[in-house]
């Protein structure tokens, strides 16, 4: 998650002050993404380094409140309309845990798909209570970023039934000398 | 324990052709616990419901609804406390096409010799808690599809079933319409009944409290119970 253009599309709403603005992204977000204070300050000094945002005069409870400027409007309109690369993600650790777990020996890989569906679908029975308890018709950001995790976990369950299926068809070779003879048994048979 | 499966093995067949269905599956549901079966086809899924639901009788083992051995029961008992106990919610609905929601909602009450009045009336109570008090004299063909849904599950949960065993519930109903399904069947547990819930979506286990997953016949693994949520984010009630 981008903080930056977080903070940008909140100071689209008018000017805030760090802690104003912590308590917005929580409030947008239902807090699934916590920010600390620290993170708001460093990334308001980044924006305005960047001439994104420009901080305004200290009100009378001595907080200064920082606006966008034309440059930090054209970046967030910019945002919105870009969508995310994949490629931007961070690597999918699950799926290179499997890729190693298929090429190891001794790793029962049927035992390690069934312990990462067993977590997430716990996670999927907690996001679950957390989207019956969230009844207020009025709250549709948060029902939607509980959806977008719920949709997340559904995909990694089918995955990995997928990854199952593919593994019960599967005949690994004997061994990997086995299989570079194998391949010099192919070429030759070509010559 | 309203539901309770002991050592259950299932074989179709003998000798060489004989197919494990189950293989020694216990499992427990208590009064106001879902229970979600998952597995891929051919695991026992279905094998199990229909065990619970003394459709189908345990090779060895026993089935045990509300305490009694189904294997105790002559055939006329079983029948009887699979019409007062226990409501079925299958993909194929099985509606009678001929029989208005209500009566299609009243029909295991009346099969069990309940008169007639009192039967529509616990009937159309059920239609209004699954949210079709207006539609109580619609027939099937002017349902959608979802709505007549409403109906196998109001039939499901009339009079003072105690067992709801649901096989893939939802069928193929859009998301919101299943989820509404779902919901349902999660109220009347929490009201105290016991239920399983067999299912391939994993967002439909999910409304469970117990996710049991099958393969070959054999438990292979269970869902702890589900904490409070809040720990998942750190954050929101």
């Amino acid at each position: 998650m981008s903080i930056r253009h977080g903070l940008l599309a909140l100071l689209e709403r008018g000017p805030m002050y760090g802690y104003q603005l912590r308590a917005s992204f929580e409030e947008s977000t239902g807090a699934t993404w916590p920010l600390n204070i620290g993170q708001v300050y460093t990334t308001l000094a980044r924006l305005e380094r960047d001439g994104l945002v420009r901080p305004l005069p200290e009100n009378d409870g001595g907080q200064r409140p920082y606006e966008l400027t034309d440059l930090g409007r054209a970046e967030i309109a910019v945002w919105f309309v870009t969508p995310i690369s994949r490629t931007d993600r961070p690597r999918d650790e699950l799926a290179i845990k499997l890729a190693l777990a298929l090429t190891t020996p001794g790793v029962d890989v049927r035992a390690v798909v069934q312990t990462q569906r067993t977590a997430t679908i716990q996670t999927l029975q907690e996001l679950t209570r957390l989207k019956q308890r969230s009844d207020d018709p009025g709250d549709l950001s948060w029902r939607l970023i509980l959806d977008a995790m719920v949709f997340q976990a559904e995909a990694e369950v089918r995955w990995l039934d997928h990854c199952e299926a593919s593994l019960v068809r599967y005949t690994p070779p004997s061994s990997p000398s086995a299989a570079v003879a194998e391949a010099d048994h192919r070429t030759e048979a070509h010559k | 324990m309203i539901l309770e499966l002991r050592g259950v093995h299932r074989t179709h067949g003998t000798g060489e052709t004989a197919v494990h269905a189950l293989r020694g599956v216990d499992l427990g549901v208590a009064a106001g616990e879902l229970v979600a079966v998952m597995g891929p086809s051919g695991s026992g899924k279905s094998t199990l419901l229909n065990l619970a639901g003394g459709l189908d009788s345990p090779t060895t083992g026993e089935v045990f609804v509300e305490g009694e051995g189904l294997s105790t029961l002559d055939r006329k008992q079983l029948a009887r406390l699979r019409r007062r106990f226990v409501g079925y919610v299958f993909q194929d609905l099985n509606l009678l096409a001929s029989l208005t929601a209500v009566e299609n909602a009243a029909l295991p009450l009346e099969l069990d010799g309940m008169s007639v009045r009192k039967a529509r009336k616990l009937a159309a109570t059920t239609l209004e808690e699954v949210g079709l008090a207006d539609l109580a004299a619609r027939f099937p063909d002017e349902m959608s599809g979802g709505q007549q849904q409403r109906v196998a599950i109001a039939r499901a949960l009339v009079g003072e079933r105690r067992l709801v065993l649901a096989d893939e519930p939802t069928g193929a109903l859009d998301s919101q319409t299943g989820e509404a399904v779902l919901r349902l069947l999660r109220a009347r547990v929490d009201a105290g009944a016991a239920g399983v819930l067999v299912t391939h979506e994993a967002r439909h286990a999910a409304w469970a409290d117990r996710v049991v997953f099958l393969r070959d016949g054999v438990v292979v693994d269970t869902t702890s119970p589900v904490g409070e949520p809040e720990q998942l984010l750190g954050v929101k009630a």
